[in-house]
């Protein structure tokens, strides 16, 4: 179990002046949970990790680890980082090349308090390396690994202890994508086996969605949104989420009136759209409507009996093997969508755009914070206006 | 230092380490400001005082006056920039020549030639005076020799007796330094930028001046301006070669301050500190021209290869030049010395001088009681500077980089302040300081160790915090992931990766201490006397071919050490 509450911690730059990188995060993760902080780079989420690691001393706020508090700023309380009862993954998986994996999976054994015997010591590494199958490995240097294996090294290193609490700082970044897509389900399997509690930080939202149990979203040292992976996708809370989660179109408008329980009609570029609603926005406010290019069906002969229809030009068509990238001229507005490839689309034809009720949401306008560095690989779907101007 | 009074922010930075560890930046400040810092204070002190440690302070310029207002300053003045600048610029054009041969044309044994360039390095200075005394004397010079028996000349061609003799003597212990810096500018060119001007229509002769000469003109300042420096602060030639021929030099006239009767410690403060304050301008020059030179680098830490320009049949002249250096500058001088070491009496080489080779002068030092000594205390004073210099810059490099302690900044600008005072500067500053001292080391060997500690850690530092630097911050954080206090990870992790960038400063300090010369002159006297000092006295007093096998068996020492070293530090090291 680990629980945050109200975490400040600033960082003075070169100009002294202070930055907040974590700003009253408060979060709790129940025990044997998988959590995640998702979030672009720099929003405070590998700061968060760091605070409860002990590896960064907030300034203020409360932690607490397995039921003991490790940081109080009211109670002046801070445990150094080596007394905590955690084990930790980093992104550059730290492995230390003056050692042999067998004792780079040793040393946490060997240091600190526990002072185990030879044979104790031999016993728990080679379960651990058996955990994450590098056994018979043992007395290979650690650089002589290749990346994916470094980096089960590192998960074995973090579990030989067997800590309360499992810390991973972007483990899987520095892996191919193949790789990368292998160890993100026996990351899983091995945390659903073990049932430990683990906090997980990461700007990959598909990492993210596959593996937690719960997501959180920060986002300029604040957590915007929390919730299930299925939550966080289907109803993003704001623009922001529905941007950073997912490709998403995203088409503004005014409020025309209210369609009954959370549902709602806009008036857009493109004409009046029936839209699902998170929360009431006021009747005349600004709004945008962000659709996902898996809902949006396009029709080449004009559908009847079907609302929310917008007759539109194709602009470029993309075979992407699992479906068809295609992406609509609305007027002004581009939307991207994804078709089956048994769908025939030729460029400058013209189509018809259904957009169902239920797959559009409108969002209150809100100010978007500024994404900088790595960001999920949809920048290119982000502002389908920009794509083609 | 008022930094270290803020509890607020110092609790916030040292989360990792605890607090008694605020007390390790303060007492290294304390120790560099006690070794740097106090003897230069001492130095300027006793240049504006009457006496040597005297009972109460009374300030003059006399000093000053004597130093820079008498008949020999003028010429002192000339005959310093004439050496330094002549040394520096035939030290640059051979290595440079050399650097371009070997990284960027096609020339035959290249490859060969590179380990081959680095071996003077480990020759001492007053040894490779010594060595060109024996081949270009004009008396007995074995160059001179052969040259007039050979062309029937009737006067000597070359004499070392002389400026350009003292320039040629000092410049080929500096070409495997200008050497291997050109190397590293050519290697580090991005050969990209010499095809785009050809690509732009630019030939080969106005690419090499159109852009190759012009990117490389700030590595060329830098490398010029710190040979510049470092001839002005040396003593080897001055000494060996410079008073014999009564050419002063800066350093010359500080020794010969301390050394005439009664000795002018006042004159001979004066003196140094103008040369300490030259020696800095040049040091702050050199440092702020690499600095400047970042903004236009040519470096990226891509791997490049560069372009190899196609001699044709000019191939083999490059082919004959490396041989011809190789020869001549570095196999002449070990070869002189070997064969003077086997000569009862120095003479030229002939058959009938091949039947005198003795063994005679080595008998002769294995019973010569202040050879052992003076072995000994070389041999002592070496291993404990290197040990001890290595093991204060490891933990102030840590501090520096890696423990945002505050002041540190203070500890990384001390540790290099040794660097811009010459060598027999620093000797005056410490007589000047260990004269008063209430603790009697003046005239011991012990007086030697703070001076090679001190001029040393310099060198320590850089190759210690290079070290450092490369250790990236989460191995370890990820020791204190695992459990370790920051005792332990020091101890399990930060050292051992430091281990093969501590090896590497350990054993450069070991040899510059080991042939260390112009700080020895002044403090090393009777008992604390070092090898560099006897091979000096004893060439001063005429035994020549003693001194050929002392300089031998002081090159086979410093190859036995070294060699030793890497084996044990290799066995120990990190396997990769």
């Amino acid at each position: 179990m680990i629980e945050v509450s109200a975490l400040i911690k600033t960082f003075s730059d070169r100009r002294s002046d202070r930055v907040k990188a974590v700003d009253r995060v408060s979060f709790k993760v129940e025990e044997g949970r998988f959590y995640t902080l998702l979030g672009p780079s720099g929003c405070g989420k590998t700061t968060t990790l760091r605070c409860i690691a002990g590896l960064e001393r907030p300034d203020t706020g409360e932690i607490e680890v397995a039921g003991t508090k490790v940081y109080s700023s009211s109670n002046g309380i801070f445990v150094s980082a080596y007394r905590r009862p955690i084990g930790m993954v980093f992104q550059s998986y730290a492995i230390w090349p003056h050692l042999t994996v067998f004792e780079n999976v040793a040393f946490p054994l060997r240091v600190g308090k526990l002072r185990l015997g030879g044979d104790e010591i031999a016993r728990k590494v080679r379960a651990a390396l058996e955990q994450v199958e590098l056994g018979g490995l043992e007395q290979r240097m650690a650089t002589q690994l290749s990346g994916g294996q470094q980096q089960r090294l590192a998960l074995a290193r973090a579990l030989v202890r067997e800590p309360q609490v499992l810390l991973l700082d972007e483990p899987l970044s520095n892996l191919d994508a193949k790789l990368r897509e292998r160890m993100r389900v026996e990351l899983r399997e091995l945390q659903r086996r073990l049932r430990i509690t683990t906090l997980y930080v990461t700007h990959d939202q598909i990492e993210a969605l596959s593996m937690s149990n719960v997501i959180a979203v920060m986002s300029a040292g604040v957590i915007v949104q929390e919730g299930s992976p299925r939550e966080i996708y289907m109803h993003p809370k704001t623009q922001f989420v529905a941007q950073f989660i997912g490709s998403t179109n995203q088409l503004t408008g005014r409020m025309r009136g209210l369609l009954g329980e959370g549902a709602c009609q806009v008036e857009t570029d493109v004409g009046k759209l029936s839209c699902g609603m998170a929360k009431d926005i006021p009747v005349g406010s600004e709004v945008v409507v962000v659709v996902r290019p898996e809902n949006v069906i396009l029709h080449t002969g004009k559908p009847s009996g079907v609302e929310n229809v917008v007759e539109g030009k194709v602009a470029t068509v993309m075979f992407l093997g699992e479906y068809l990238d295609c992406t609509v001229e609305l007027g002004r507005n581009v939307v991207r969508t994804h078709q089956p490839h048994s769908l025939q689309l030729r460029r400058g034809e013209a189509v018809w755009v259904e957009l169902p009720s239920s797959g559009c949401l409108a969002l209150g306008a809100e100010e978007l914070p500024i994404l900088d560095g790595i960001q999920p690989d949809t920048s290119a779907t982000k502002n389908p206006r920009l794509q083609l101007d | 230092m008022s930094t270290i009074a803020l509890p607020r922010s110092v609790k916030n930075s040292v989360a990792l380490l605890g607090d008694p560890a605020l007390l390790i930046p303060l007492v290294g400040v304390g120790v560099l400001i006690y070794l740097a810092v106090l003897p230069l204070f001492m130095l300027l002190l006793g240049s504006f005082q009457m006496e040597v440690a005297p009972r109460e302070f009374v300030a003059t310029f006399k000093n000053y006056q004597n130093a820079y207002a008498s008949q020999y300053t003028y010429s002192t003045f000339r005959n310093s920039v004439i050496f330094a600048s002549g040394s520096a610029v035939l030290a640059f054009a051979l290595g440079t020549a050399l650097a371009w041969l070997v990284e960027r044309t096609n020339t035959p044994l290249r490859l060969v030639f590179i380990p081959l360039a680095v071996v003077p390095l480990i020759l001492p200075g007053v040894l490779e005076s010594i060595a060109w005394i024996f081949l270009l004397s004009p008396k007995f010079g074995y160059i001179n020799v052969a040259l007039m028996s050979l062309f029937g000349l009737e006067s000597p061609p070359f004499n070392i007796f002389s400026l350009p003799g003292m320039i040629w003597a000092h410049s080929v212990g500096q070409v495997p330094l200008a050497f291997l810096m050109m190397v590293a500018a050519f290697k580090s060119m991005d050969p990209s930028l010499e095809e785009s001007a050809m690509m732009s229509g630019a030939d080969t002769l106005q690419t090499l001046h159109r852009v190759t000469l012009r990117l490389l003109m700030p590595t060329s300042a830098s490398v010029l301006l710190i040979l510049f420096v470092r001839t002005l602060e040396s003593f080897e030639t001055p000494a060996l070669i410079g008073i014999p021929a009564r050419i002063f030099v800066y350093t010359s006239e500080i020794y010969l301050a301390f050394n005439e009767y009664p000795p002018d410690y006042g004159r001979g403060a004066a003196l140094a500190v103008g040369l300490l304050i030259l020696s800095a301008a040049g040091v702050w020059l050199y440092t702020r021209s690499t600095r400047e030179g970042k903004r236009f680098q040519t470096v990226t830490g891509k791997a490049f290869r560069p372009r190899q320009f196609d001699l044709g049949l000019w191939r083999w002249l490059g082919c004959a030049f490396l041989m011809v250096y190789f020869l001549v500058v570095v196999l002449l001088p070990f070869l002189v010395m070997l064969w003077a070491s086997f000569l009862p009496f120095f003479a030229t080489p002939s058959l009938d001088s091949l039947q005198k080779l003795t063994f005679e002068n080595y008998q002769y030092l294995f019973g010569f009681r202040p050879f052992w000594g003076a072995m000994k205390n070389s041999l002592v004073l070496a291993l404990m500077s290197a040990t001890l210099a290595m093991m204060l810059t490891s933990l102030i490099a840590w501090i520096v980089y890696k423990s945002r302690l505050p002041g540190s900044w203070m500890l990384d600008f001390l540790a290099f302040v040794p660097i811009t005072v010459p060598g027999i500067v620093f000797g005056m500053a410490l007589i000047l300081l260990y004269v008063a001292f209430p603790i009697p080391i003046y005239g011991t060997i012990w007086v030697l160790l703070i001076a090679y500690v001190t001029r040393f850690i310099p060198y320590g530092m850089r190759s210690a915090s290079g070290a450092i630097l490369q250790i990236h911050s989460e191995l370890e954080e990820a020791a204190a992931a695992s459990g370790a206090s920051w005792w332990e990870t020091f101890k399990r992790v930060t050292l051992p990766l430091l281990r093969p960038g501590i090896v590497a400063g350990w054993i450069y300090i070991f040899i510059v201490s080991f042939r260390e010369f112009s700080t020895s002159v002044l403090l090393a006297t009777g008992d604390s006397r070092v090898l560099s000092i006897l091979l000096f006295t004893m060439f001063e007093q005429g035994q020549v071919t003693v001194v050929a096998a002392i300089g031998i068996l002081m090159i086979l020492t410093l190859l036995a050490v070294v060699t030793a070293f890497y084996k044990i530090s290799g066995r120990v090291g990190i396997q990769t």
